[in-house]
């Protein structure tokens, strides 16, 4: 019966047979990926729940200043299953980050952005970008304490560009201030536009994948060789053997995302902020602000760069090229092999470091400048005695050297010799 | 590999901000405790409602409280006609906001934005202050525009702040001196105010209360479908050599 439904359909269709093939069935993978390659597939998983929990968060969610808190209590409390459609929108946009992040390290990790995956590297890149905006305009639409101060903060570093800065905020907010317009048209991007871009880049983030191939822990070309047999020695194809590894990966994913959603969906606060729960409120700042743990590795380096001028535009530009600087990262790679097990010292000892300054400038972002207190002494060159921020300032320069010294530094590297075949074993 | 990923995962909850001030007694509030929600409604609607509504909790849905739509309308219901209406006040927003300065908050998510120990510490530490406009002040919430609802309860207290040395640091112990008893002892009243407290954390999230059953049975399943999962996988990866 299921036979001859296919063979039905593959008569007056054959592309879909051959999109199969040529993405599941015969995309050969190299058989020794580890841990770190679930996360694309997890990603994918988290895109696809996002879309289905929003589509029925927007069924019941009214995007208006004056009903948007009070829609999403209805949902969390009048609406039949509200509340774990809401929990898993809110969790699944930090999951979303700590898969793309991990996804990303995994691509540090084992050169997947070097070539011949610079395309793929760059669409990736994209999506971490649409995905930020994504996230951005969402997180307005609880209309929250924090949505909006949030929202505010943002929208004024566009302010902060010099000449255009202004007149900029005032046609990204649609009014002088955070307001229902601001809402309205956040809710429009956040449902429709940016989820149509994201669904596009994503399948042009898989067809460059498979165009070249998949990268794989060794950094080595697995398709090179085939046995007497014609097929290859260290690829498999990606169904059955990734879909079946895949789904355990997904279950175990799922099983850590439930805990999170069923037992502390505040995620002690990192998740939902307790400020969020206080409505909107545009006469009344409250003392701290701060971003999504998401945003704030790139809110510390903001408020670590010191005001030219009283302009905060320094800092905006730091922002900026902390997120955008990632797009070079192919061409700023000198190093002759791809991945960390061959690499030598001075790539291990950056990449070490960079993971260190970007979790300590995450961890400040959270929290207010004066966290750790004040130096006791007073110099010229102090311009705040915040020791936070001295430590963000240094961690920000870690965070850009990694970059900028990077062409320097991967090609003097020490590297080991690079095997001919992967590394596996059964 | 798998270290550096656990000091990704667990880096954020590691950090605890240090809050200056009055330092906050734990809540021993418990969801799941049906008597004490029960208790803590009927202090709610007794001595905060006058000012504080819950527009977001219908008086329905104190049915989960194994309260029957008799008992909710002849015990709890002093401000409403149908059991499907919100759980309001009657106060003017804009008299309240002439009388104290500031209209007194919905409470329907206020455990949430406080926290469970914010609000136990804070309905417990009011005390007399001849200096602010109602004579009350509280010691979590400096100069607060609300008079001590509950006043009769736990009797009027005076606080004394004795500023000491702790090693190197400058720090303040208070002590609690009681003006005239009320008509509860003080472990009497910190029951009540348990019962209270637990009653605001179960408005703010009333699916807290089913969603920890759920979550076991939903990570049962999901146990249960790794083994076939894993099993799944092992069974075609046996000829990748």
């Amino acid at each position: 019966m299921a036979v001859g439904l296919w063979k039905w359909i593959d008569t007056r269709m054959p592309t879909l047979g051959a999109e199969w093939r040529k993405h599941a069935a015969e995309y050969y993978a190299p058989k020794n990926f580890n841990f770190w390659y679930f996360f694309g597939s997890l990603a994918l998983l988290v895109l696809v729940v996002q879309i289905v929990s929003g589509i029925f968060l927007t069924m019941n969610y009214k995007p208006d200043a004056n009903l948007a808190f009070g829609s999403v209590e209805y949902i969390m409390r009048d609406v039949p299953g509200g509340w774990i459609i809401r929990y898993i929108h809110s969790t699944g946009a930090s999951a979303f980050f700590i898969v793309v992040y991990l996804h990303m390290f995994r691509a540090l990790l084992y050169g997947s952005h070097k070539e011949p995956r610079e395309l793929v590297w760059i669409f990736g890149m994209l999506i971490y970008l649409t995905l930020m905006g994504e996230a951005f305009f969402g997180y307005l639409l609880p209309w929250g304490q924090m949505s909006y101060w949030g929202a505010q903060v943002i929208v004024n570093l566009f302010g902060a560009v010099p000449f255009i800065g202004p007149d900029l905020a005032l046609w990204i907010r649609g009014d002088y201030v955070i307001s229902d317009a601001t809402l309205n048209r956040f809710f429009a991007l956040h449902v429709i536009a940016l989820p149509l871009v994201l669904l596009g880049l994503v399948v042009a983030h898989l067809l460059a994948l498979h165009d070249v191939g998949s990268n794989n822990p060794d950094g080595v070309d697995a398709k090179k060789l085939k046995g007497p047999d014609g097929h290859y020695l260290d690829a498999i194809p990606f169904h059955p053997y990734y879909t079946v590894k895949d789904l355990v990966g997904a279950v175990v994913f799922l099983a850590i995302f439930c805990f999170v959603m069923f037992f502390t969906p505040e995620m002690g606060g990192y998740f939902l902020e307790a400020n969020n729960f206080i409505p909107a409120d545009p006469l009344k700042t409250p003392p701290h602000i701060a971003p999504v743990w998401y945003f704030t590795p790139y809110y510390s380096i903001l408020r670590a760069v010191p005001p030219l001028f009283h302009s905060q535009f320094p800092g905006v530009v730091a922002m900026g090229v902390a997120v955008v600087i990632f797009f070079f990262l192919p061409w700023l790679d000198r190093s002759p092999v791809k991945s960390i097990r061959y690499r030598g010292p001075n790539f291990k000892t950056a990449l070490a470091l960079f993971v260190v300054v970007f979790l300590i400038l995450g961890y400040l972002g959270t929290e207010p400048t004066t966290v750790w207190g004040q130096f006791t002494f007073d110099a010229f060159f102090l311009d705040t005695r915040d020791i936070a921020t001295w430590v963000a300032r240094l961690c920000t320069i870690v965070y850009f050297l990694f970059f900028f010294l990077m062409p320097w530094y991967t090609a003097r590297d020490k590297v080991k010799p690079v095997p001919q075949r992967v590394t596996y074993h059964a | 590999m798998k270290h550096l990923l656990l000091a990704l995962l667990v880096a954020p909850l590691v950090a605890l901000a240090a809050e200056e001030g009055y330092r906050l007694d734990p809540s021993p509030n418990d969801v799941r405790d049906i008597v004490s929600l029960q208790a803590g409604a009927r202090t709610y609607v007794n001595y905060c409602l006058g000012c504080h509504g819950m527009h977001f909790m219908r008086y329905s849905s104190l049915r989960a409280l194994d309260l029957t739509d008799a008992q909710i309308e002849d015990n709890l219901m002093f401000t409403a006609e149908k059991i499907g209406a919100p759980i309001e006040n009657g106060f003017p927003a804009k008299a309240a906001k002439a009388w104290f300065g500031v209209a007194p908050p919905d409470l329907s998510v206020v455990a949430r934005s406080r926290g469970a120990d914010w609000l136990y510490t804070y309905l417990r530490t009011f005390y007399r202050d001849p200096k602010s406009a109602t004579g009350w002040n509280n010691a979590v919430f400096p100069n607060v525009a609300m008079p001590h609802a509950l006043w009769t309860l736990q009797g009027q207290r005076r606080l004394e702040t004795v500023p000491v040395e702790e090693g190197g640091h400058h720090a303040v112990q208070y002590r609690w001196v009681q003006l005239t008893p009320g008509t509860q002892s003080a472990a009497e009243y910190d029951a009540t105010v348990r019962d209270l407290v637990n009653f605001l954390v179960y408005a703010g999230e009333p699916a807290a209360v089913h969603r920890r059953p759920i979550g076991i049975v939903v990570l049962f399943v999901l146990g249960v479908l790794f083994i076939f999962a894993y099993l799944l996988k092992k069974e075609y990866w046996k000829d990748v050599k």
